[in-house]
């Protein structure tokens, strides 16, 4: 049977539909969840997709992470279920302290909106099973607020335990985040959050590459359900 | 209210005028004597307050076109391919399967020199609600910006070209705005253009385009047919921003008091667009609208005149309904405002539960403003009492047409006079850069004018929608995939004052010849024009001359290609003090190819592919060039003419080309001439190439020096840049030789230099980071 992928949709959530249609891609049923929804229902895993939740005209995901559908979601994470938070889903998954640090303003002060070099650093998760250990990858940034923070102690500990999933390769930082870090975990694994679009680099037609294919495709095998062929 | 209010002559206190009020009111407005009196004759009265502030706004220039449209009327709109031609918000062209595309671009030039961060964000919130209203999602925007030379680059004889910290701040809050408003609102930049020229120093240029796309059945017009209709307000409350704003200051030129026209500056929320836009939407996809306009320059006084003069109908609106910010507003204040991010829908009484619910569940407020009524009268009232009843068709569409005078400018013959192609590259190689070519054009290729604009595709999000098959910088035109089907639509926009300064006329035609060309070069098949005329004051006969030509130089170029003009926008006054910007006319061209697997950028992709000039032969076209302006050249010369059937063949030979997935790479040659054009697809690619020099004017190639200026710097029209595996060449020229169409082989890719037939090298890494950037460093910014 398809995975059921929750996509969650605040308003204000931009690529959502994007989310949607990588899941598609793989193989996956993407199942639209909506910011009110005080049950996530029966999903196999939930995305937590990009954009300006609310406008987040005050702290990015600060609205967002007190919408009902969190609290569901939450719940979710607890019980050990996949869930991925990309760019503003990174940043709702911070605010609502289901990943450690938070994410500032770029360092440049400026939005910045290009592709990156990744490497992947840890793939025991289920959303960097699909790559192999060190391996470089190029995926999209698009934030204005991507930089990556922690105190010294926190940033020590995610290091420790192996946390840091994803790193900006060596001179391809494009925000200022602390120590590289592109995207990290929680300590059970299973939450995983990162600034760059994997689900904008999934399909040959388009300007990305398909460098983000290995995420969705990790996830589906990782709780095995069927995957796409490519 | 009762009774029928087209008689009305009595007014609340605070609206009611008398002749010796109204005259003073009225020119402060900014109506001539002579639309009073018009306006008091068709009223049969002298007008109230709020009267006389709608048709102030109403007849301005911006929402009148009154100095353009007797001479728009002689373009082509029509064709198999027009849906919706110019009239409605945007047009609307066919591209297949029941798919439409509608885009258009417009100007927001006057707020963007006052505040440049909200002038620039509301541009964008305004074009993407002209695409909303035609019942399409946007899928893109493009943004043309022109601003003066921002200084901090290194000129050709090496001394640094003094900072003018003006043109950094609106360089920075305009790209700033775009990307403030782009971003957030989801919809993703695919390019245009950033051009820096002295010209504009004094008015800077913001054009915003959008596209979108529907099906043929969602197509929504601004139309108000039935009688009973309710009229819905969606969006943002109504405030005091923006009053008067595009109207206003789009209509007169500016002179020293900018500071004290900030409050005329609308605000945007891009937040509550994104909402409005899923919101309207959902609405048109449950078939709740029968009819619906925006609210952009003149708000509330334009949307119900509009769609109550399309379908010959009346409208009864009452203000008090009307969701304020601040309810001490003047009945003028509200039918004026241009607060952003509204929309007016009309529907059916039955289904205002629904839509009421469906804008609460995207958090849209929404208030039933008025309906729909018999007759062709507007009558708005407050408290209870009528405040203005005018006929709907006299504000929308009976507004002046003058026509004005015009005088072709003198100056024009000392131009022509000029030989601006009395350029020897090593002369000035030895008098500028101690007789060092390469060092010559290196400082070329670092000017702000022929840089890579990365530095500001770089703020903009250009993916989200997921369709993004070209992004900003890697073609001339940008190519999106229409969700759900395999088809792309390819836009770009073109505009050149150079060209157009010295002839306004011919430089039109090669304007639009270029925008085809770069949609052409994606291997695209183009249809249809927009456009954006940024022009002078047209109360000085001789820059009112200039707009009857650019009109004149659209209209041909459009016919011959068969791109008819589905609408656009006109920009006049833009002057300070004075003086005029060079005549500006911003075509946007959109084209379509059937697989978006098959659009072609510009850069270079293999070694051992085969580099080729294709199109017209290189001619003298050094007049209006970037290389006349980096030596210091006033304009001057003569532009050579474009061949339109040319550019047809040569258009025809790409998209074959493309669609075999032979062409490897193509680019057109325009601004900058053939070096820049190498220069893109080398550093696209990451590839050096080994170059020979084309003929110029049949004159076999040489190395001497005025033969070299013309070969890399001709912008000489109908020439466009390829490359092909070396298995494919023979195809590709006998495809050429059969449509007629010239073919020269320049050379090969591969190397880590670009090489100019011996007479300069460029090391590619050199080359790569003076061309990515050199703009940044412009600006004062950090690239790291």
């Amino acid at each position: 049977m398809a995975a059921r992928v929750g996509v969650v949709t605040f308003p204000g959530s931009l690529d959502d539909r994007d989310a949607a249609a990588a899941v598609h891609i793989v193989g996956g049923e993407a199942v639209a969840l909506w910011h009110e929804d005080t049950s996530v229902g029966d999903v196999d895993a939930i995305i937590l997709p990009g954009g300006f939740s609310y406008g987040d005209y005050l702290r990015c995901g600060a609205v967002a992470h007190l919408a009902p559908v969190m609290r569901a979601v939450a719940r979710f994470a607890a019980d050990g279920g996949p869930v991925l938070g990309i760019c503003n889903g990174f940043q709702v998954l911070c605010e609502a302290r289901l990943l450690p640090g938070a994410l500032l303003r770029n360092e440049r002060l400026r939005f910045v909106s290009r592709p990156v070099g990744i490497d992947v650093v840890r793939i025991d998760t289920p959303f960097s099973a699909g790559y192999a250990d060190g391996q470089r990858i190029t995926l999209p940034v698009k934030h204005g607020e991507g930089r990556y923070v922690a105190d010294v102690r926190t940033l020590d500990e995610l290091e420790a335990e192996g946390q840091v999933v994803f790193r900006y390769a060596p001179g391809e930082n494009p925000n200022g985040s602390a120590r590289d870090i592109a995207g990290v975990t929680n300590a059970a694994g299973n939450v995983v959050g990162l600034m760059p679009h994997p689900e904008h680099a999934v399909d040959a037609v388009l300007s990305e590459g398909t460098d983000g294919r290995g995420m969705f495709a990790g996830l589906l095998a990782a709780i095995g359900r069927p995957v796409a062929p490519v | 209210m009762t009774g029928d209010a087209a008689v009305v002559d009595v007014f609340p206190p605070d609206e009611q005028l008398d002749e010796e009020r109204a005259r003073p009111l009225a020119r402060e407005l900014g109506l001539t004597d002579e639309e009073l009196d018009r306006i008091v004759e068709t009223l049969g009265r002298v007008p109230s307050v709020s009267e006389l502030g709608m048709y102030s706004v109403m007849w301005s220039e911006h929402c009148s076109y009154k100095s353009s449209r007797m001479h728009l009327r002689g373009l082509p709109t029509t064709g198999p391919q027009v849906l919706v031609g110019p009239g409605e918000n945007a047009g609307v062209v066919d591209v297949g399967d029941g798919l439409a595309v509608t885009f258009k671009i417009e100007s927001h030039n006057h707020p963007s020199a006052v505040e440049p961060v909200q002038g620039a964000a509301t541009g964008v919130g305004g074009i993407l609600r002209d695409i909303l209203t035609m019942g399409a999602r946007p899928i893109a925007v493009m943004d043309a910006l022109r601003f003066g030379d921002p200084g901090g680059w290194t000129a050709l004889d090496g001394t640094t070209v003094p900072v003018d910290p003006r043109q950094r701040h609106l360089v920075d809050g305009v790209v700033r705005g775009v990307g403030l408003y782009g971003n957030c609102v989801g919809v993703p930049n695919i390019g245009g253009e950033t051009i820096f020229d002295p010209g504009y120093a004094g008015n800077p240029l913001v054009n915003a385009l959008a596209v979108g796309v529907l099906r043929h059945e969602d197509l929504q017009l601004a139309r108000a047919e039935r009688a009973g209709d309710l009229a819905v307000l969606l969006g943002s409350a109504t405030g005091r921003d923006g009053i008067g704003g595009a109207s206003v200051l789009a209509s007169a030129t500016f002179e020293d008091d900018g500071e004290d026209r900030r409050p005329n500056v609308q605000i945007g929320d891009p937040f509550a667009e994104k909402l409005l836009i899923e919101c309207c939407l959902e609405l048109y996809h449950r078939g709740l609208v029968s009819g619906i306009q925006d609210m952009g320059a003149a708000g509330i006084a334009c949307a119900t005149s509009e769609l109550s003069s399309a379908a010959s109908m009346g409208m009864r609106v009452d203000l008090d309904r009307v969701h304020l910010r601040d309810d001490t507003m003047a009945s003028w204040e509200i039918l004026c405002s241009e607060s952003q991010e509204r929309m007016l829908a009309l529907v059916r009484p039955e289904q205002l539960d629904e839509v009421l619910a469906t804008a609460a569940r995207w958090q849209v407020p929404a208030s039933v403003i008025g309906e729909v009524v018999e007759g062709t009268t507007l009558t708005l009232s407050r408290r209870g009492e009528v405040v203005a009843a005018p006929p709907a068709r006299s504000l929308a569409d009976e507004g002046p047409v003058l026509d004005r005078p015009r005088a072709r400018p003198d100056r024009l013959d000392a131009l022509a006079a000029v030989d601006a192609d009395d350029v020897d590259l090593h002369a000035e190689a030895a008098r500028l850069a101690g007789g060092d070519l390469a060092t010559l054009l290196h400082r070329a290729l670092g000017s702000p004018m022929l840089a890579s604009k990365r530095w500001v595709h770089e703020q903009y999000d250009h993916l989200v929608l997921g369709g993004t098959v070209l992004q900003p910088g890697v073609a001339g035109a940008g190519v999106v995939r229409l969700e759900g089907t395999d088809r792309a639509v390819a836009l770009s926009t073109v505009g050149n004052g150079r060209w157009c300064e010295l002839d306004p006329r011919e430089g039109t035609r090669r304007v639009v010849a270029a925008a085809y060309r770069d949609v052409a070069c994606t291997g695209a098949r183009p249809l249809a024009t927009t456009n954006c005329l940024n022009m002078g004051d047209p109360t000085q006969p001789e820059q009112m001359w200039e707009l009857v030509e650019v009109i004149g130089g659209l209209g041909d170029a459009c016919a011959a290609l068969d791109v008819p003009v589905t609408g656009g926008n006109v920009s006049l006054y833009n002057a300070t003090r004075g003086a005029a910007i060079p005549p500006t006319p911003v075509v946007g061209i959109l084209g379509v190819l059937d697989r978006a697997g098959d659009a072609v950028a510009r850069r270079v992709r293999d070694d051992g592919d085969e580099l080729w000039l294709l199109g017209a032969p290189t001619t003298r076209g050094l007049a209006g060039s970037v290389l006349g302006a980096l030596l210091g050249r006033g304009p001057g010369g003569v532009l050579a003419r474009v061949d339109l059937d040319l550019e047809r063949r040569l258009a025809a030979v790409l998209g074959a080309s493309a669609s075999d997935g032979k062409l490897r790479s193509a680019g057109s040659i325009g601004r900058g001439g053939l070096l820049a054009a190498l220069v893109r697809a080398c550093v696209g690619g990451g590839r050096g190439a080994q170059v020979t020099l084309p003929d110029v004017d049949g004159r076999a190639a040489t190395t001497d020096g005025v033969h070299l200026a013309q070969a890399l710097f001709s912008e000489s029209p109908g020439r466009a840049l390829v490359s092909v595996a070396p298995a494919h060449a023979a195809q590709l020229v006998a495809r050429c030789e059969e449509a007629g169409v010239g073919a020269v082989r320049l050379g090969e890719v591969g190397g880590d230099a670009v090489e100019l037939d011996g007479v300069a090298a460029l090391p590619l890494d050199d080359v790569t980071r003076v061309h990515l950037d050199a703009l940044a460093g412009a600006l004062g910014e950090s690239t790291a």
